[in-house]
């Protein structure tokens, strides 16, 4: 039996053959290894991002002044903000099983540039520690929100530059991490794997990386023509010098609204794997999901306009941002549909990841499905910058990509470590994750709708309700977490072992020599002339001798 | 580092045999890597020129004024002296191909030599701005001052030395990576056989000068027929 990847000396390194495990992790190559590290960084930022939003509620307790005065609450959303977006879910998933699953998928050792992806981590990490310097120095943590609108962001004596520069080098690692990726998936699928036979997981990492590779960029030079504007005023976006703030947001967003698409879609493509697993059934319209991916990266570029249209913009342009906007809802919509009629008549089996899988369904809809609302120009006008996008864009990404993410830890689990958690308690704990994030966002639909404007550190008493239930919630949902996060920890450290297939799955990632996977992953590379997710009757079709990794039913 | 890596063999059903891509010595995988990175440069000054395009249009007579200030010989030089390195690049990356590693060298110092002269004829031309006051932070490119220039030239100026400067930051970028390649040439790991380095670092070099190609006219030519 092969030895797993996560024993002392089972890696390859960016620099000579380091004798210390702690060396050897550093160093290491390993798109697993990789993987894993990405998964503690960013999993330790989603918990200081939680936290953070956790003194916002208990600020907003009540009207008036709790426990932050008004600058250090706008310092504190922003760094809220500039956590969850950054450093947590725009990395998220593809960075986390990307470089995990992505490979073993398509049957390949390791991605295209090992050591670019092993410098891509590291940059990644230059970058996070930039973003947190600026929390010490300088004027204190930016105030102007994730989204640096100028002119305030080039007017306001806090730490700006420092955040800009930090945005600038993540931005650089996500673009690297995407370049990888795309070389991967068009160079290194295992023979006879052609694109509609690759797991939809892959399609859904292939779309996003394409959204990393054209649309970072953007960001990446606005970033450094404010940050040219902040030192040396050259005017662009300075209304005092003939520049046009509006052109920041419309260049701003032409990054940043593709970008929920590049934090969904991979998300999107966890769904597309457990929903046909969990119900032992061949995923309904493989080619329509796998295409969907592909059209809402195309179409998501489209859509930024419609951040902007309280901003000043022709009503031409408005009708048609809003029109595109509704076009998403079509290649969205098709997904749904397909994962639902995949269940119809499926033998369901209802693990962890399943509920989390279901669970997302629910809450994802309902983000979906306002945001759909707030894509009208008639209703935004009313809607915008109040509580309403604020529970639409959680609904949307929390409930969404992260619920997803969640799901993707359940499932994979076993393949990273090769211990099973405890399926009792993950399973409570999915259900306080559950019903603590309703109680915890849906009244701010309400809220908004009647008038509660974010990002405001005060407000008027007859919303003291909603946020005094949200608090409620968000106790509820951060017990969830903490049991959640018990739950697994414990599973790494003495959970029963999980063997390599638990699931009954069919993709690739689960037919390996050992569990957890040897250092170059399959035994040898396997010939692919089947199908992703082929059932009969409930079981697996396609079996391996995972000696030679030649096909024997 | 892996020049002995032997491909794997997978099987199929019917015992043929299938050569796996991996991710060892994969030329053509380094090709496509180095593309989609140049394409990302290219979302990047497409967003500059987008600008650019943007306040042309808005100010489109202070433009025209600021352009026609500009030093269309040293400029137009410069443009000369790129497209001759490209030349000297490409001619390099093909005796390395023919197996003239000598040759290829040599192209490469002469590619080298151009980038220094281009760099110091831009060092020139902002010499010469600084001297009649046109520089970044200096008074006339801020507002609400005597010596303040119109809007559309603030803009039009701003923009000129963050793309001539990213621009020649992007040429120093490529000295560095031609002194490295002439290191690796020299330590036997860049041959005809591996060449990837030699050719996308050619790549790179191509997307420098192309990008020149749209600066030049863009802030240089529009005022020329207005130039005193």
């Amino acid at each position: 039996m092969s030895k797993s990847y996560l024993e002392v000396g089972e890696t390859h390194c960016a620099i000579g053959h380091p004798k210390s495990v702690f060396w050897q992790w550093m160093l290491t190559v390993d798109h697993k290894r990789i993987g894993l590290m990405y998964a503690a960084v960013i999993l330790t930022f989603f918990a200081v991002g939680v936290l953070v939003a956790l003194t916002i509620r208990i600020e907003l307790f009540a009207p008036g002044a709790q426990i932050l005065d008004g600058d250090t609450y706008n310092q504190a959303f922003t760094l809220h903000g500039v956590i969850m977006i950054f450093l947590f879910i725009i990395p998220g998933v593809p960075a986390v099983f990307g470089n995990i699953v992505m490979p073993l998928m398509i049957g390949a050792k390791d991605v295209s540039f090992p050591r670019l992806n092993w410098f891509t981590f590291w940059l990644y990490i230059f970058g996070a520690i930039v973003a947190l310097t600026s929390l010490w120095t300088g004027g204190g943590f930016a105030d102007t929100g994730w989204t640096f609108y100028a002119p305030y962001s080039l007017n306001t004596n806090t730490n700006v530059i420092t955040t800009l520069v930090a945005a600038f080098i993540l931005g650089m690692a996500s673009i690297l991490t995407g370049l990888n990726f795309l070389v991967t998936i068009h160079r290194l699928r295992a023979p006879g794997m052609d694109f509609f036979k690759m797991p939809l997981f892959v399609w859904g990492i292939y779309a996003t990386a394409w959204i990393q590779l054209l649309a970072t960029p953007v960001v990446g030079i606005t970033l450094i023509l404010a940050l040219l504007e902040k030192v040396f005023g050259i005017g662009i976006f300075d209304p005092s010098k003939g520049g046009d703030p509006v052109l920041f947001e419309h260049l701003f967003w032409i990054y940043s609204h593709p970008a929920v698409y590049l934090m969904i879609l991979p998300a999107f493509g966890i769904m597309s794997e457990i929903i046909p697993v969990f119900s032992r059934r061949e995923v309904f319209g493989y080619r329509t999901i796998a295409l969907s991916s592909a059209s809402i990266a195309g179409i998501g570029y489209l859509v930024w306009g419609h951040h902007l249209f309280t901003s000043g913009m022709s009503d031409l342009a408005k009708t048609i941002f809003s029109f595109l906007t509704f076009f998403v809802a079509i290649p969205t919509g098709i997904k749904f549909y397909d994962w639902v009629a995949t269940m119809y008549k499926g033998k369901i089996i209802l693990s962890t990841p399943m509920l989390w899988a279901l669970g997302t369904m629910i809450t994802f809809v309902i983000g979906g499905l306002t945001g759909v609302t707030i894509a009208m120009i008639g209703a935004d006008i009313h809607l915008q910058d109040t509580y309403y996008t604020v529970a639409h864009f959680h609904y949307a990404m929390l409930g969404g990509v992260v619920f997803l993410l969640f799901a993707g830890l359940h499932y994979w689990f076993p393949l990273m470590f090769g211990k099973m958690y405890n399926e009792k308690h993950a399973k409570i704990a999915f259900y306080l994750n559950f019903v603590g994030f309703n109680i915890l966002w849906f009244p701010m639909f309400i809220a908004g709708y009647q008038g509660m404007p974010r990002r405001y550190f005060d407000y008027l008493p007859e919303f003291q309700i909603y946020h005094q239930i949200s608090f409620f919630g968000a106790l509820i949902f951060i017990t969830g977490l903490i049991y959640m996060f018990t739950v697994l920890i414990k599973g790494i450290k003495n959970g029963t072992p999980s063997g390599a297939n638990p699931w009954h799955a069919t993709t690739l990632e689960w037919h390996l020599p050992s569990s957890p996977p040897p250092l170059e992953n399959h035994t040898k590379v396997p010939y692919v002339d089947f199908r992703p997710y082929e059932y009969h009757h409930g079981e697996p079709v396609v079996k391996f001798d995972y000696k030679t990794m030649q096909r024997i039913d | 580092m892996s020049h002995e890596y032997v491909p794997e063999i997978a099987i199929d059903r019917d015992g043929k045999k299938h050569e796996v891509q991996g991710w060892q010595g994969d030329f053509y995988g380094g090709k496509l890597g180095f593309w989609l990175f140049m394409l990302t440069e290219v979302m990047m000054f497409g967003a500059m020129f987008l600008t650019l395009t943007y306040y042309f249009t808005l100010h489109h007579q202070d433009f025209i004024d600021a352009s026609s200030h500009l030093n269309r010989l040293l400029g137009g030089t410069n443009t000369v002296v790129l497209l001759f390195s490209a030349l000297t690049m490409g001619l390099g990356l093909l005796k390395m191909r023919s197996g003239d590693v000598k040759g290829a060298k040599l192209m490469i110092w002469a590619t080298i030599l151009l980038a220094l002269v281009f760099l110091g004829i831009k060092a020139v031309e902002w010499r010469e701005e600084y001297t009649h006051g046109v520089f970044l932070g200096l008074d006339a490119l801020q507002s609400g001052n005597e010596h303040s220039r119109p809007f559309g030239q603030i803009l039009f100026y701003g923009m000129y030395f963050t793309m001539t400067g990213l621009h020649g930051f992007h040429i120093i970028i490529g000295i560095g990576l031609m002194l490295w390649l002439l290191k690796r040439i020299n330590a036997g790991k860049v041959s005809t056989e591996h060449h990837i380095l030699h050719f996308n670092i050619a790549l790179y070099w191509d997307l420098v000068h192309l990008i020149w190609v749209f600066v030049f006219p863009y802030f240089y030519m529009i005022g020329a027929g207005n130039a005193h």
